[in-house]
């Protein structure tokens, strides 16, 4: 361990995909300020360090740890708990430790069926049929893998969270805004938000930051991107995509939409809003352009999935937070 | 199930049309099952989804939505919204877990006292035979003696 006099920064990855960590690497030369300013202590994914050096270190002797991925297993509560006690600031960082993010979605499926469809489908080469066990007495000693919880959580569902910098992943000029304002603070040029703040984003829409045109909604179907030609100027909802603008958070320059690819809401729930699943559905059924029953379920027939649709990376965070067959373990 | 099980139905109402079937059917002193709270909008176009799935989340076992007959909203078209939420939101629940008979979408107009009693009382009898919901995403946790890191949710 340095003692180089720096203040310490951390960064974990729990049940996520690795992405946040190359955003952070895309903030370009900007991560040599990381370097400058701050030691760096853990970071599985960039640098060799153990669990248990991590354990000696003093509480609250972390300055600044950035915690991305939910928390699916017993290992991920562990190391949760222990950068909580660790850190003086503590980021649920990316959309997994704000929302559940993809990992979430097993959150529709009882963990049993989960396991079962991983290993013993016909689609999976496991002639012994071997499934995976908590512990296992091997001629050495008992081996221990970490155990799987029945739901994804949250990071705040398991600890107190200072702040929470949304996306999937964050946007990295976001990210380098974030750690230029923290750079800021440690110099005396700036304060820190209020604690439970959201930074790295805005507090509006993606919709209000998107330049397309809008005009009046009406949905008589609803189509998926490549099945159309896409106008290159007018709102993707107007012409029948499915897009999340409306529920999700601003901060990202509406990238996807420009692009002519409907908003997938990675940038979690607007501000003030509670369910974003609830907001986005709302938005969405509210201009299908019927008034007769019959025709309006057909016409919800072009969503498939809504909780996969509404939830795609909201569904630890949500209200129900799980599929009743997920948490109703008997 | 126990015989005493009593469901737990949270119903939105109209202030135009269903809030005053409720209240036709109380000045005429029509009984209907006890087991129904009822929140008064304006509208059942103000009804946000989120109240249905925090109603759901917090314990209900049932939530009845009611308004105006389709095109005697008194804002016009607003209830026509509260249908087309309502069937995408019920797609959801089923997705969730949640049997599609614990939401209903009731029409009743100001004179139709009766009709409302009635089928508050038949949702009542329907959500008494799906059982209690009880939801409580937790619950895993708290059978395996986890210490639960309870989130207030702001009201």
């Amino acid at each position: 361990m340095t003692t180089n006099g720096k203040p310490k920064f951390a960064m974990y990855w729990a049940a996520s995909c690795g992405g946040c960590e190359i955003a952070v690497l895309n903030i370009h030369e900007k991560i040599l300020d990381v370097d400058a300013n701050f030691d760096v202590v853990f970071w599985p994914v960039a640098m060799d360090a153990k669990y248990k050096d991590v354990e000696a270190m003093e509480d609250g002797s972390i300055l600044l740890t950035l915690f991305n991925g939910a928390i699916r297993n017993e290992e991920n509560e562990h190391i949760a708990k222990l950068l909580r006690k660790k850190s003086k600031i503590l980021v649920a960082f990316g959309s997994c430790a704000n929302e559940g993010c993809m990992p979430a979605l097993a959150n529709l499926t009882p963990i049993d069926e989960i396991v079962e469809t991983v290993y013993s489908t016909i689609s999976t080469d496991n002639p012994q049929n071997i499934h995976p066990q908590a512990s296992y007495q091997a001629p050495e000693g008992e081996l221990t893998i970490p155990k799987l919880f029945p739901i994804v959580r949250t990071l705040d569902q398991v600890v107190d969270v200072d702040y929470y910098m949304p996306g999937c992943p964050p946007e990295s000029h976001q990210i380098a805004a974030v750690i230029d304002l923290v750079i800021q603070v440690l110099q005396g040029k700036a304060e820190l938000p209020p604690k439970g703040s959201v930074i790295g984003a805005g507090p509006s829409t993606v919709c209000d930051e998107c330049t397309r045109k809008r005009g009046l909604k009406t949905i008589r179907e609803f189509k998926r991107i490549q099945d159309v030609q896409i106008d290159p100027e007018i709102c993707l909802l107007e012409q029948g995509i499915l897009c999340s603008g409306p529920a999700t958070r601003s901060g990202c320059k509406a990238l996807c939409p420009a692009a002519g690819s409907p908003c997938i809401g990675c940038y979690g729930p607007a501000e003030g809003v509670l369910d974003y699943g609830a907001r986005l559905l709302t938005a969405v059924a509210s201009v299908i352009d019927s008034n007769d029953p019959e025709e309006i379920q057909k016409i919800i027939e072009g969503i498939p999935d809504p909780a996969g649709m509404f939830y795609r990376f909201n569904l630890a965070g949500s209200l129900l937070r799980a599929s009743k067959p997920a948490w109703d373990i008997k | 199930m126990t015989e005493s099980f009593e469901p737990i139905i949270i119903g939105f109402t109209c202030n135009w049309c269903s809030y005053r079937a409720a209240d036709m059917a109380g000045t005429a002193r029509i009984k209907y099952a006890p087991n129904v709270r009822l929140i008064r909008l304006m509208c059942s176009g103000r009804l946000d989804p989120t109240f249905i799935l925090k109603a759901f989340a917090d314990g209900a076992d049932g939530v009845l939505v009611s308004g105006c007959h389709p095109g005697d909203c008194h804002y016009v078209e607003q209830n026509y919204k509260t249908m087309r939420r309502f069937y995408l939101l019920k797609k959801l629940l089923t997705q969730m877990g949640i049997e599609p008979g614990r939401l209903k979408l009731l029409w009743a107009s100001a004179a139709e006292g009766q009709i409302f009693a009635d089928e508050i009382t038949k949702f009542t009898e329907e959500v008494r035979a799906l059982g209690p919901l009880n939801w409580n995403p937790e619950k895993g946790f708290v059978a395996e003696g986890h210490q639960i890191n309870h989130v207030e949710v702001p009201a």
